[in-house]
């Protein structure tokens, strides 16, 4: 194909392509127009019936909580996936995993400093996800990323016992299935599959929401651990070898 | 029900600077540096959910764009380049331009 008739196609393309852009912008609702009645039935039902004043995190954790068990499990089978493409296939190097990558001492401490700052803030954003904005999710990336800052400051040997799969694996297990058994221990009750369980507490308490907080917590235990084997995977596979070809 | 809101200064600002950001990440051809780049772009759609009232996406967006996303880009452009120098290799793709 010479470049004349590859700019001939490419004009074509591009005018069907802007023609068909232009006719949706132009029919793309106002800024701020909100038409789906959703969000304002949630607003209106989430604090009186399940006493979270994070309306998301009860969206997310109970009224569509079956989208996130799947949600979920598409973590847990990406990150398996993973794990059974790169785990064992380049031996380990205890020489290459102390390799030092960072010779500043006081980037060190402020990293020392950090890493304990990110897994607490990461703590934090799981167990308030429902009262305050954060969630399982977003809680557990931060406590996988402030466990993996131990790599970036220090070494891979630092971050190793953080990621280990013989705990890892359970947890992440553990996490994935915890959400399943909530939603059968309703099924067992003689309710629908996720039926809130408890009584929706004190209003703006972490006492609030029922099996919110268990099926939150279940979230926060996968993703960081799913994150933390990432990582590890990750690093080692791909990263750390690198010390061997650098020195 | 409808409500329609009209944009405010400080929505316009981070729109503009979302657009702004987002040419940044394109025009950035070396792909190490388009990683803080995209890192920093990241920072302003951050800012951009806070300002639409929005934050617990913002907080997806915050580990995603910021943390999680430039760790595994970072991994997989060492492995790519396997401790090789950081000079630009030229494009296969420029070999076949001449060929019918």
């Amino acid at each position: 194909m010479t470049r004349r008739t590859r700019i001939v196609i490419f004009a074509a393309a591009g005018l069907g392509l802007g023609a068909l852009l232009g006719w949706s912008l132009a029919g793309i609702p106002h800024f701020g127009d909100y038409r789906g009645p959703y969000g304002y039935i949630l607003n209106r039902i989430v604090v009186p019936e399940r006493h979270t004043t994070n309306v998301v995190g009860a969206t997310v954790f109970d009224v569509r909580g079956f989208d996130t068990m799947g949600e979920e499990f598409i973590l847990f089978a990406a990150v398996m996936g993973v794990v059974l493409l790169l785990r064992g296939t380049s031996p380990r190097s205890e020489a290459d995993e102390a390799v030092e990558w960072v010779g500043s001492d006081a980037l060190r401490v402020v990293a020392t400093l950090t890493v304990g700052a990110a897994v607490l803030v990461g703590l934090w954003l799981v167990a308030f996800g429902y009262v305050t904005p954060g969630g399982g999710f977003q809680g557990g990336v931060a406590v996988a990323s402030g466990a993996a800052l131990l790599y970036f400051a220090f070494t891979m040997r630092s971050f190793r016992p953080f990621a280990d799969e013989q705990l890892m694996d359970p947890l992440e297990a553990t996490g994935a299935g915890a959400f399943v058994v909530v939603g059968l221990a309703a099924l067992v009750s003689g309710m629908h599959f996720l039926h809130n369980l408890f009584g929706p507490g004190t209003t703006g308490t972490l006492r609030s929401g029922g099996s919110i907080a268990l099926v939150n917590w279940a979230v926060g235990l996968e993703v960081a651990a799913a994150l933390l084997t990432l990582y590890s995977l990750f690093l080692r596979e791909y990263v750390v070898p690198l010390a061997r070809s650098r020195t | 029900m409808t409500l329609i809101a009209t944009i405010v200064p400080l929505q316009a600002t981070v729109f503009g600077l979302v657009a702004l950001g987002a040419a940044a990440v394109v025009l950035t051809r070396d792909p190490l540096r388009q990683i803080v780049v995209s890192g920093l772009y990241g920072l302003i759609l951050v800012a951009t959910f806070v300002v639409l009232q929005a934050p617990d996406v913002a907080l997806s967006m915050l580990v995603v764009s910021t943390v999680a996303y430039p760790l595994v880009v970072l991994a997989a452009i060492a492995r790519v380049r396997g401790g090789k120098s950081e000079q630009h290799e030229p494009e296969p793709d420029r070999e076949e331009a001449g060929s019918p």
